[in-house]
């Protein structure tokens, strides 16, 4: 088996987000790193973030920093990732690539102990960058310029310091002096040899500088000094003539200002008034900002809420440092604050947002100050400070991520062309569940009904040289109906079409004046009012017509082709006729080229299933160019050209090129490449779309003729990123539709369906899936589908966190505590925050400030059951007592009694640390009632360990419960052992059955095959795997064949082979595999791995499905980043042979980004066997036109042949 | 340093035991070899995104609190060591 792998949706986490001016001009610009992808970002004028280049980097990004050469005007970019490799790269605007521009190897890949890649730091004059790793290592390399002013970069210097770990490093920013690196180190040296444990509770952090010496090219170390044990982050304070220099150290509850020979400046960190005593307060993530004559810091807690830190100093003495509460968002990875005033959020998890400072909290807030700070007996004071409502940001747009994807399954609940596909993502009072649909995202601008049905729809500018369209016409079977666009849209009279007769197409023709075909003739309609009329000869009426500006052919009823030119004057001239075989079905002119008088082709689509191109020069005109015959009668066709590109925002360099596409009868969309000079046809694509035949539109997206496909679902061609996408939208079917473009809505569609005109705007491109977001209350764990009811079942919990009455009650306490002018430092504006209290009432909230902490061994969680359709929750409810779930599954009994009933694995007051520990594990069942909509629990079983994994399985209950595997039956007060083995090596996570085999998934030990013989009431492993494996997702494929995947974001798939699954099943008595013993306690027989591959991101499910309309199944997975991916199983050997060639030639020239070996990061962890990349492939239309045409050669084929292979893949997948 | 000395065993070991933490030796416990494979672990979790958002996950923390944890716990992970046999 080879398959083919392919990332549907890329990750939408972020691990750490930088900004700068990339790209040299004015702008920001925002480079994020997503894991194994790294982005270009940039807020447009209306606040949107837009993605402006996306790179699978085949990598683990780990950190990334950004500087910028004295005097220079743009900024680089510093990679560090697991390849042992530090690597800098420049955005080449020009083509919209990342240019790598220096690859300096240091050590050995993978995200190592001692390997740099996990820090870097920048010196703030861009002279120099340092890259350290979690232990011993930091390098500094010098960054200079050479005559030519390009950047070079030195051998690395060596700022090791062994037994030592890091914890954060940063620049210190002190003018054009020396550059200075600053790092928090902790060293274990002595605590290893220290058996009485004195050495460790004495182990002190230090705040080290080391200076890099530019005249000798030598770092020391110039100044170490105690710091808090706490510190965790260091950020750079402006320095040289911007302000004092230092680092400010954060540190758990602190945070510290320190300098050489400067005394610390210490202050608090406020706290949030309901925070458990135990816990401390954590810097995450921090931004500096930096003003002409200020600058401030804005800190994030691990609560989300952000402090304004600023200090106040003469020269470079600080005579205090000021900590303001500012405002409360998300927690994040990163944030960014931007010169045009937005600070961008990455969120750790759930959406990314982009706000706009309205203020920057120079309002009287909570403050702690270091002027003010009171050290007692029991350590320093703390403040207090309640959260309050955004009050100096704004959100102005976000950007969607599903990380962390919990559960993921795919069906057709909807019952809807293509399944859908059902997602669990979020965590705590962010969790959602969504629904994620094949195709692009629409958004409605305007529906209205109109007085009938129309038949038809188009938009026309009055000027070649407007910008907006002037009307939109209407045609019924009897009228036509001109809406005039304005400030609103209004029909009017004074147009001059003729609105008593059905139009079949209007538009511009020639500068200035519009057209008008009619089934009688051609109405053209000048630019002054004059109106000429050209009527059809005898009673013959014009079936159909194709026009451009300049052209127009019409076909007669019976087969006649009349041909139009737009002379000089601007009049319509008739130039040639035509006699066809027989009724013409369909027609299209090609757009007239630049610079040019006439287009040369004229397709005409015939019922007899063939497609003419006709010449439409002058010398041959009405000649048959070429011919081309179909699998179906054409119904639409539109010429569709791509012009040339040189790379730029569009992606890749291709030459200009014309296709021809038709919809034909059957459904199917077929795309052909014209020869733009002789009008041959040549190498189809076909695709089928739906169940009507497609009419082909032309639109405009990003200012681009692409093309819109009304079947029984609408879609979109367009070029994205060099490739040609073919994108379901989700919408309803369309009849009709035109372009649209006005001053509310610059590039928009109407179109028509049924009485209805509807705008619409087609939002971000490029993406696969759009999404339904419907908020759940805790961190989602599992859920299960019912199919027939169409409801889901979902279970949430959530560690540390107050149940919603506990919750409730504190907030009400809060509130009569600020009522009463009681509350922590009693100061007037927690009197504000007390009064805000009903905003906080809503549920939203919670989303925003995240719940509450409680001790860690508190746990909250609940059962919902959900109408997806309508986003409602049927039934919820909240465990009691300190219950958490963990697995569900629905089950039918032997005893129908009760019919489908739903068995929920939960865990009494479990406790990770220090010991895993729980007071009992309980296995719920529940009644489902009023016809599935409400839950009645009927009993529930204690265990002795937390059943992670339940399963039917013959009309009774199997439950995984820690080691043991045990199959129970249903009793009227509590569920029966039947039988039970033992013999699993950790902890069950995973139970599928098949017949009478069970393949259960152990947390470390990957799968084991077992067997229920009923006559002897026994459960016997006849088969394991050989590797450990620490299962996190698992999914069955066929009889032998398990597909899994590990923790260290390894897929692979096992199989028993042949014949020992042919011997275990012929064996009648099972005697054999009863008494057959294997070697060091495993199972008799061993699978086979048959299927390995690194994704590189830790999937948390595993699904079979088949995602386009007749199209065979795939395995999709989805990873806890937020990313969906593919594997598709080849049909041919050739393919095999093609991709597996295409793929080696990309390894070659072609090797990723930020210097990791493709190969060797596809094998990270087991060698690759049996798997494609296609992420790899995909990357083929990104080269340059001659290494593209040099790997095309090595395999003898043409790039567009190879453009077509992968675009044919792609289509078999989504 | 001889020429020969440098082919010898002993001395290639040092240099490697210098440059590669956690290179092990003749006399090395059991205590010295958990040590350097949970700090291993511990570096691989914080290097590796996924992995330690799924541990933040599990145990409901900020991300940003999970890697201070995996990094303090580098400190002392497998708890005291055992006391030194005298010799």
């Amino acid at each position: 088996m080879y398959l083919y792998n392919l990332t549907l949706q890329r990750p939408t986490g972020i691990i750490c987000a930088i900004n700068g001016n990339f790209s040299g001009g004015k702008g920001q610009e925002i480079v994020v790193a997503r894991g194994k992808a790294l982005d270009l970002l940039r807020p447009d004028d209306n606040g949107r973030i837009q993605t402006i280049l996306s790179v699978e980097v085949f990598g683990a990004i780990r950190s990334l920093a950004q500087f910028r050469l004295t005097g220079a005007q743009k900024d680089f970019i510093v990679v560090g990732s697991d390849s042992g490799r530090i690597v800098i790269l420049d955005y080449n605007k020009e083509k919209n690539v990342f240019d790598k521009v220096h690859q300096e190897t240091f050590g050995k890949s993978g995200a190592r102990r001692i390997v740099p890649g996990q820090y870097i730091a920048v010196d703030p004059k861009g002279r120099a960058v340092m890259i350290g790793a979690c232990e011993k290592q930091k390098l500094v390399y010098v960054l200079n310029r050479d005559t030519a002013a390009r950047l070079t970069i030195s051998s690395p210097l060596e700022a090791h310091k062994s037994h030592t770990l890091v914890f954060s490093i940063c620049g210190v920013d002190c003018g054009f002096e020396n550059p200075i690196f600053a790092a928090i180190e902790l060293d274990y040296s002595e605590a290893d040899q220290d058996s009485t444990g004195m050495a460790a509770s004495e182990a002190q952090k230090n705040l080290t500088f080391y200076e890099l010496d530019l005249g000798l090219n030598h770092v020391s170390r110039k100044w170490s000094d105690q710091v808090d044990n706490g510190a965790n982050l260091l950020v750079t304070v402006p320095g040289g003539a911007d302000g004092p220099s230092g680092v400010l150290v954060c540190a758990e509850n602190f945070v510290i200002y320190k300098n050489q020979g400067h005394p610390d400046v210490r202050a608090v960190i406020p706290r949030r008034a309901d925070l458990p005593a135990e816990r401390g307060v954590l810097i995450v993530s921090a931004a500096m900002h930096k003003l002409k004559n200020m600058f401030f810091f804005l800190l994030q807690t691990e609560y989300g809420d952000i402090f304004k830190v600023t200090l106040e100093h003469e020269g470079d003495r600080i005579s205090e440092l000021k900590i303001k509460y500012f405002d409360t968002i998300p927690v994040t990875s990163s944030m960014c604050v931007l010169k045009s005033g937005f600070l961008f959020a990455a969120s750790e998890f759930g959406n990314h947002a982009l706000y706009q400072f309205k203020a920057i909290g120079d309002d009287d807030d909570v403050e702690a100050s270091s002027a003010r700070l009171m050290e007692t007996e029991e350590g320093f004071q703390p403040v207090f400070f309640q959260p309050r409502k955004l009050k100096n940001l704004v959100r102005i747009d976000q950007v969607e991520s599903l990380m962390p994807l919990m559960d993921m399954k795919v069906s057709n609940l909807f019952e809807e062309e293509t399944p859908q596909i059902f997602t669990l993502c979020g965590r705590g009072p962010r969790s959602s569940l969504r629904i994620l649909r094949t195709g692009l995202a629409v958004s409605e601008m305007a529906v209205s009904k109109l007085p009938g049905v129309p038949s038809a729809v188009w938009t026309v500018k009055k000027n070649v040289i407007d910008e907006f369209d002037a009307y939109i016409v209407v045609s019924f079977t009897n009228a036509t109906l001109v809406l005039s666009i304005g400030e609103t849209v209004e029909e009017v009279s004074d147009s001059g079409f003729l609105d008593t007769t059905p139009s079949l197409s209007v538009s511009l023709i020639g500068d200035d004046s519009l057209m008008q075909v009619h089934p009688n003739g051609i109405r053209h309609i000048r630019e002054d009012g004059r109106i000429n009329e050209w009527r059809t000869p005898g009673k013959r009426t014009i079936a159909k017509v194709g026009s451009n500006r300049l052209q127009v052919v019409i076909a007669l009823s019976g087969g006649e082709l009349i041909y139009f030119e737009v002379d000089v004057t601007g009049q319509l001239m008739e130039v040639e006729k035509h006699e066809m075989s027989g009724d013409v079905a369909c027609l299209d002119i090609a757009p007239v080229p630049e610079g040019r008088q006439r287009s040369r082709f004229l397709a005409v689509g015939s019922y007899d299933k063939t497609i003419r191109i006709l010449s439409l020069d002058p010398d041959d005109c009405m000649q048959t160019l070429s011919i081309q015959s179909l699998s179906s009668a054409p119904e639409s066709l539109l010429f569709l050209e791509v012009q040339a590109s040189v790379g730029g925002e569009d992606g890749a360099d291709h030459p200009a090129s014309l296709f021809l596409n038709a919809g034909l009868q059957n459904g199917v969309l077929s795309r052909t490449v014209v020869d733009m000079v002789t009008g041959l046809l040549s190498d189809t694509r076909s695709r089928f779309l739906g169940l009507r035949a497609p009419k082909l539109f032309p639109i405009i997206v990003r200012g681009k003729r692409a093309m819109l496909c009304l079947s029984s679902r609408p879609w979109l061609g367009y070029i994205y990123q060099g490739h040609f996408l073919l994108t379901p939208l989700s919408y309803e079917t369309l009849e009709f539709a035109a372009s649209f473009s006005s001053d509310q809505c610059v590039e928009g569609v109407v179109a028509v369906a049924g009485e209805a005109l509807r705008i619409f705007t087609i939002e971000r491109l490029g993406e696969t899936f759009n999404e339904t977001v419907i908020p759940l209350r805790y961190t989602p764990r599992k859920f299960v589908l019912q199919p027939k009811r169409k409801l889901l079942v979902v279970i949430e919990s959530d560690q540390g966190a107050l149940t919603a009455e506990e919750r409730e009650a504190a907030r009400k306490e809060c509130f009569e505590a600020a009522q009463a002018g009681e509350n922590g430092t009693g100061s007037a504006d927690q009197m504000e925050n007390g009064g805000e209290d009903e905003d906080k009432d809503d549920a939203l909230s919670d989303e925003h400030y995240g719940y509450p902490k409680a001790e860690s061994d508190k746990w909250a969680s609940c059962i919902r059951v959900l109408d997806p359709r309508t986003a409602n929750t049927t039934c919820l409810l909240e465990l009691q007592d300190n219950e958490a779930a963990f697995s569900i599954c629905t089950v039918n009994f032997h005893d129908k009694e009760y019919g489908t009933l739903l068995a929920v694995g939960t865990a009494k007051g479990l406790q990770y640390t220090p010991k895993r520990s729980l007071t009992a594990g309980f296995i719920h069942i529940y009644r489902f009632l009023e016809d599935g909509r409400s839950l009645e629990l009927l009993h529930k079983t204690q265990v002795e360990g937390v059943p992670l994994a339940l399963c039917q399985f013959q009309g009774r209950l199997l439950a995984g419960i820690g080691p043991v595997l045990r199959l129970y039956d249903l009793g009227k007060r509590r569920l029966l052992r039947k039988c039970e083995n033992k013999q699993f090596p950790k902890t069950i996570v995973s139970i599928q059955t098949y017949r009478d085999r069970i393949y259960v998934g152990d947390i470390q030990e990957s799968f084991h095959y077992c067997k229920y013989r009923r006559d002897e009431n026994q459960l016997y492993i006849f088969a394991d795997d050989c590797v450990p494996r620490w299962l996190t997702a698992s999914y069955h494929i066929d009889f032998d064949t398990m597909a899994g995947a590990d923790k260290f974001g390894n897929i692979y798939f096992v199989r028993l082979p042949q014949d020992v699954s042919d011997e275990i099943e012929e064996d009648p008595t099972g005697g054999r595999i009863k008494w057959e013993q294997g070697k060091l306690n495993g199972a008799p027989n061993k699978v086979e791995e048959i299927v390995q591959f690194h994704v590189g991101d830790l999937i948390s499910s595993l699904q079979k499905a088949s995602l386009i309309p007749g199209g065979g199944e795939c395995i999709l997975y989805g990873t806890i980043m937020g990313s969906i991916g593919a594997l598709h199983a080849f049909t041919s050997r050739d393919d095999v042979d093609f991709f597996s060639h295409l793929e080696m030639h990309m390894r070659q020239d072609n090797p990723p980004l930020c210097g990791r070996d493709h190969m060797a990061y596809r094998s990270a962890y087991f060698p690759v066997k049996d798997v494609i990349d296609g992420d790899l492939c995909e990357q083929f239309p990104t080269l340059p036109m001659d290494l593209q045409r040099k790997i095309a050669d090595e395999l003898d084929r043409t790039p567009g042949e190879i453009l077509k292979k992968l675009e044919e893949v792609r289509n078999k997948i989504i | 340093m001889q020429a020969s000395d440098r082919f010898n065993i002993n001395s290639q070991l040092e240099h490697l035991q210098a440059k590669y933490v956690g290179t092990g030796h003749a006399d090395m416990n059991r205590f010295e070899w958990a040590v350097n494979i949970q700090r291993d672990s511990y570096a691989a979790y914080i290097g590796h995104y996924p992995l330690l958002s799924y541990f933040s996950i599990a145990e409901n923390e900020s991300i940003g609190r999970q890697r201070y944890t995996f990094m303090q716990k580098m400190l002392l992970p497998c708890g005291l060591p055992p006391e030194r046999e005298e010799d």
